[in-house]
């Protein structure tokens, strides 16, 4: 099991998909990284010998921002917005949805599970 | 859409000319705008800034961050305050 910027790779991926179990890396940096390291894409993470893991390390290490330090800084930029008082701040303070949707129906990503108000029908009559 | 880099920020004319005016003579005022659509630029900070949002003047004060932001995102032009409950309804 290859252990890279602190998560486990599973064994049985091929390289491409493994490394986005990475938070941080989808599949075209996943592929550029391989590339970079002159690793075929669809060899296994299981078969990798250790100067190739170690060559993905260092390429990730250098070029990419992964796991705790982009969470944090996702966690900074929406800090930011929220301290600053503008528009975004605040949909985010109220977790409704950032950029325009509509919140008449759905939106139920950023607004969770449904809360059902009492007898509604009848109040409307 | 992002605004095309070419053209630079978009801020409105006369707003712009009323910030030089009182960063060269050193005063500092509230100033009345509609131009909720003018970015805010590096020339704003410290400066107050009284946003119309439809209806009435909202006090805005520019700090260092909100720079790259438009007026208007500070100003909310509506007030949704929760809907109405039973009891009250009867009452209106």
């Amino acid at each position: 099991m290859a252990r890279i910027s602190g998560v486990d790779i599973p064994d049985n991926k091929r390289g491409e998909i493994g490394l986005t179990y990475i938070f941080g890396i989808g599949r075209s940096s996943a592929q550029s990284i391989l590339t970079k390291a002159g690793i075929d894409w669809d060899k296994k993470v299981g078969e990798w010998t250790d100067e190739e893991s170690n060559a993905i390390r260092s390429i990730i290490n250098e070029e990419f921002k992964t796991e705790g330090v982009l969470k944090s800084e996702v966690q900074m930029n929406i800090k930011r917005l929220l301290d600053i008082g503008c528009y975004r701040g605040l949909r985010h303070r109220r977790g409704l949805p950032v950029r325009g949707q509509h919140t008449k129906n759905n939106a139920r990503t950023r607004k969770g599970k449904r809360k059902t108000v009492a007898n509604k029908k009848k109040a409307t009559r | 859409m992002a605004r095309s880099l070419k053209k630079g920020p978009y801020i409105d004319f006369r707003l712009e000319n009323k910030i030089q005016a009182m960063n060269d003579s050193g005063k500092k005022s509230v100033i009345k705008t509609w131009s909720r659509r003018s970015m805010i630029s590096p020339d704003f900070v410290g400066h107050t800034f009284a946003v119309h949002n439809g209806n009435k003047f909202i006090p805005v004060y520019v700090t260092e961050n909100m720079v790259g932001h438009k007026l208007g995102e500070f100003a909310p032009t509506r007030n949704f305050r929760g809907h109405i409950s039973k009891k009250d309804k009867g009452k209106r």
